[in-house]
């Protein structure tokens, strides 16, 4: 196995799929509005709605959310008032599922554009001339969507600490951002669910000429998310530090069973074969 | 005589279709050998055998004394392959296009600058090198694609229909290109054509192939004796000639056909024509001019392609 071969592959799918708008324009987008615009227009309405009756926290199906948790979250708001406790509740725990929107989005988009985008220019023949091996291919391939979704991942959740902290600091009167359930999101969940795109994404390459039509489909991973938002929402599901690594090692899981159909489907005479 | 390529009961099979079959040929060490055929033939599947991208269904490959299925990596590392279409990522540039294979081959990156400056240059691309590889027009894709082909200084350079979609004019200046590569570094290419004129103009020795099946294998001047008995002499004349047209079968003529002040005879060798031309001369035709037509490979291609289709080979 030659890094060097399958660095230089990587480099040169980031370097194309930059130069794809429909690549690099949602990457731009997403961060925007998850780091930037929905956090800070939250931390805002809930200090202008103060403790007044208009308070989401008087929501009743907030309220019986409330009534629901589990001690590690009650703890997270003992001594707080109801703006503060809804600041760290909905920005630092019922908003931590859209954070993992941002790696599979990424990771998907990019993998999409260097398996199912190489294939539909017919570039792919060119390269499989090339010395490097399947696996170094393969290799390549998958690290030019992980590397990139990971660090804009890591580089968003930097900015989400900054964004969220000077946000409400008038309110919290201190630095409360990041919560401990967002270490094992980010830092394990996050990768792992990048790799789940990108798994999907070359499965499901093989079937599909083109790029945009990868890109479709792997959105329904989405679903995953939306599940996993949809569960905490409810009270179904609470993300603890121990749930994140659970959730993260389920989904590593599910990545190296579907890497392993993935590697198969992943060989010069399949991609060939496809292509003509 | 060394092999670059040693082919041996070759046969490659997609699903129930065969695309090749039974196939067995050697091609030489520093000669231009041609596969020609119709498309579907099995020219493009050939290259792709060889270079170890594709494992066979049945036979050997041996690619400069190694085998193509377990060594596929390391015959590509010693060989280029122009793909039918110009395959380049059409986004970077064409600088940035030759730096990426380079460096795939594993070329040392002073000895790849280097390269890759003299090769743009050689190809007329230098002042256009920063230029997205998209922007160019057909007949520079073609000579980056070649150019590409050739930076690692392969052993054996494969072409696989290097002027299929170009003009005039850039063929013309693909087929210089190649002749002069050849020239210079002595390599094996082995180029897939439906380009008769091409095969003609570049080619040590031609093979043939029809439905995976090989035709003929052989020199332009050998496939003319195996295929095509004899040599065709075309007389023009001042006047009709007067005697009977059988008189004209002297020893070695094998047929005549006249026509008006025309006469075309065919002659089982060179050597036969100037008794052909006595003998007119003695019957006091009046001759305007003699031309030996010479034997094209588009007539042996054609002729070769039409017994198969008849399934007479």
């Amino acid at each position: 196995m030659n890094w060097k071969t399958i660095l230089t592959i990587a480099k040169k799918d980031i370097k194309e799929a930059s130069q794809n708008k429909a690549v690099w324009l949602p990457i731009l987008i997403v961060p925007a509005i998850f780091v930037l615009i929905i956090p800070a227009a939250l931390i805002v309405g809930f200090s202008s709605a103060g403790t007044a009756l208009e308070s989401p926290l008087r929501d009743p199906d907030f309220a019986m959310f409330l009534n629901r948790m589990p001690p590690f979250m009650i703890e997270l708001i003992r001594g707080l008032n109801e703006v503060q406790s809804g600041i760290v509740l909905v920005l630092g725990y019922l908003f931590a599922p859209f954070f993992l929107i941002m790696p599979l989005m990424f990771s998907t988009v990019i993998a999409a554009e260097s398996f199912a985008g190489e294939r539909e220019r017919k570039t792919i023949e060119a390269l499989l001339y090339t010395p490097a091996t399947d696996a170094e291919l393969f290799i390549g391939k998958v690290l030019a969507g992980f590397i990139p979704a990971v660090l804009v991942t890591l580089v968003s959740f930097a900015g989400y600490t900054i964004v969220v902290n000077a946000t409400a600091y008038p309110v919290m009167q201190r630095l409360w951002f990041p919560l401990p359930s967002w270490y094992p999101l980010v830092l394990w969940v996050s990768p792992a669910i990048s790799l789940l795109g990108i798994a999907f994404t070359v499965l499901i390459s093989a079937k599909t000429q083109t790029f945009m039509g990868a890109y479709q489909t792997s959105g329904s991973l989405v679903l995953v998310v939306l599940a996993l938002l949809a569960g905490q929402a409810t009270g179904v599901v609470y993300l603890s530090v121990l749930v994140g690594l659970l959730i993260g090692l389920a989904i590593a899981v599910v990545d190296v069973i579907l890497f392993s159909f993935a590697v198969r489907a992943f060989n010069r005479e399949q991609l060939l074969t496809a292509t003509s | 005589m060394q092999h670059a390529i040693v082919i041996e009961h070759l046969s490659h099979r997609f699903n129930s279709r065969y695309a090749l079959k039974d196939l067995a040929y050697e091609v030489r060490q520093g000669e231009i050998f041609a596969l020609l055929g119709p498309n579907g033939a099995g020219k493009t599947t050939t290259i792709r055998l060889v270079n170890g991208l594709y494992t066979p269904t049945s036979g050997r490959i041996n690619v400069l004394g190694m085998d193509s299925v377990r060594q596929g990596s390391q015959i590509r590392q010693q060989t280029g392959v122009l793909t039918e279409t110009s395959a380049l990522y059409e986004r970077l540039s064409a600088r940035e296009n030759l730096l990426f294979f380079g460096r795939l081959y594993g070329v040392p990156e002073s000895l790849l600058l280097k390269r890759t400056d003299e090769i743009l240059q050689f190809f007329g691309l230098k002042n256009r090198e920063s230029e997205r590889a998209g922007a160019y027009s057909k007949g520079m894709k073609q000579r980056l694609a070649l150019a590409r082909a050739f930076l690692t200084h392969p052993r054996i350079l494969f072409l696989d229909e290097p002027t299929s979609s170009l003009d005039p004019e850039s063929t013309q200046q693909v087929h210089e290109l190649i002749e002069s590569l050849c020239r210079q570094e002595e390599n094996t290419v082995f180029l897939c054509t439906h380009r008769l004129e091409e095969a003609e103009r570049l080619a040590d020795r031609v093979a043939s192939l029809n439905s995976g099946r090989l035709l003929a294998l052989g020199s332009l001047p050998e496939l003319t004796q195996q295929f095509n008995h004899g040599l065709w002499v075309e007389v023009d004349l001042l006047q009709p000639l007067q005697n009977d047209p059988s008189s004209l079968r002297v020893r070695g003529v094998i047929d005549v056909q006249v026509s008006e002040r025309k006469i075309r005879a065919q002659v089982a060798e060179e050597e036969i024509i100037p008794s052909l031309v006595a003998t007119l001369v003695a019957q006091k035709a009046q001759i305007v001019s003699v031309q030996p037509q010479k034997v094209t490979l588009e007539e042996i291609y054609f002729k070769l392609q039409s017994q198969a289709q008849e399934g007479a080979v």
